[in-house]
């Protein structure tokens, strides 16, 4: 039957460590974050840290970064850009998937609960495992596969227009959040490509100059790969880019409809 | 454990290359499925009561009869359709899933037959018996 027991080390302690506000602090916003060492052999738990606001940036990668610096170092999570565009801060903030830097501290009501992107793997607190993630994007040769030989004296050209259909597409960051939001992917992650791995496709599935559509939609035509998408919409919803990958499935699906009538 | 590089195993065994028809004929069933839900819904509630005399005086028309019948024959494909990918998408482990969309598929197919069969019965036969 269906599998309803959870893994090992899913039950999550909710009375972890906590750590006080400072003496003093006006403006004290509690954090409530999802922390787990798999080297400890202990299940997950959740720790609480009370910052004061008066004294941190807005974004809730401040915060974090904040309590690294100051309060906890052994909280581990990744972040580059600080600015939304490497994608390395995607988690789960107050049950929704976005990025940290550009995610708001005020936009959330009450405690601000931070864990994980869900049902990924997690190496360490908040940085999930992405090596199937990145190999599903892998999967669907995210590069240029022409037959006609490049104009020797020249780029190959676009229209305008046809930029504009893999401008948007291309703006994706591969931060994974959208992914991480889908239920589908959750269940058969092994074998449905995600929303994410999708967009790329539907990316070179539209551009002008490239000359292996048909392959690119025969590599998607299956059960799992692209079918497995039910329109749940979570990964429009979710993407913090703005961008419709639900669209692009929409759009891939009705493209291999079309080219069978 | 595996050793095999994510990639591999992200290619498995490959496409299918199918899954397109599954999908349109889920929407054209569904299509099909509205005016004839819609027909039926109104059918029944404009003969007052529900009586077993009434319904089936109802049935042995033969235009109700017919469009009942292709109603009871959609809505079991339509059905099998779904069930299929609520199968596939909870149901992991090969010999539970393949056993589980077997039964499902059995139940389906038995129970289409069943209705077109009653139907009939009531078009064509000796339905006072």
């Amino acid at each position: 039957m269906a599998e309803f027991s959870l893994p090992a080390n899913s039950k999550i302690n909710k009375n972890g460590k906590v750590f006080p506000a400072p003496a003093g602090a006006k403006n004290v916003r509690t954090f409530k974050i999802y922390r787990f060492d798999p080297d400890s052999g202990q299940n997950p738990r959740i720790d609480t840290y009370a910052l004061d606001m008066d004294d941190c940036g807005p974004m809730v990668l401040d915060a974090l970064i904040k309590i690294k610096n100051e309060i906890d170092s052994t909280l581990t999570f990744r972040r580059s850009c600080r600015e939304g565009i490497c994608g390395s801060c995607a988690m789960n903030i107050d049950g929704r998937n976005g990025l940290a830097c550009v995610s708001a501290c005020d936009a959330v009501r009450g405690d601000v609960r931070i864990y994980p992107l869900p049902h990924m793997p997690v190496i360490k607190d908040l940085v999930p495992d992405l090596t199937n993630f990145y190999a599903q994007y892998a999967s669907i040769k995210p590069w240029l596969q022409t037959r006609t030989p490049p104009p020797p004296d020249q780029e190959r050209l676009q229209s305008k227009q046809e930029q504009e259909r893999v401008d948007r597409p291309s703006a994706c960051i591969l931060c994974a959040c959208c992914s991480t939001s889908c239920p589908s992917y959750w269940w058969n992650s092994d074998r449905y490509l995600g929303p994410a791995a999708l967009l790329a496709a539907y990316r070179w599935i539209v551009d002008s100059r490239d000359e292996a559509t048909g392959e690119r939609l025969d590599h998607l035509e299956d059960p799992f790969r692209l079918y497995r998408c039910h329109t749940i919409m979570n990964c429009t919803e979710s993407c913090p880019k703005d961008l419709n990958p639900a669209k692009a499935i929409g759009e891939i699906k009705q493209m291999i409809a079309e080219r069978r009538v | 454990m595996s050793l095999r590089s994510p990639l591999g195993r992200v290619l498995g065994l490959g496409s299918a290359r199918t899954g397109s028809e599954h999908w349109w004929a889920q929407r054209v069933s569904a299509v099909a499925l509205v005016p004839l839900t819609l027909w039926f819904f109104i059918s029944m509630l404009a003969l007052g009561t529900l009586e077993h005399a009434e319904v089936v005086a109802f049935l042995s028309g033969p235009l109700n009869g017919f469009l009942t019948l292709l109603l009871v024959v959609s809505l079991a494909y339509h059905s099998y359709l779904g069930c299929s990918v609520i199968v596939e998408d909870y149901v992991h482990g090969p010999a539970t899933k393949i056993g589980t969309l077997l039964a499902m598929r059995f139940a389906h197919l038995v129970a289409a037959a069943a209705a077109v069969f009653a139907l009939l019965r009531i078009v064509f036969g000796n339905h006072t018996s």
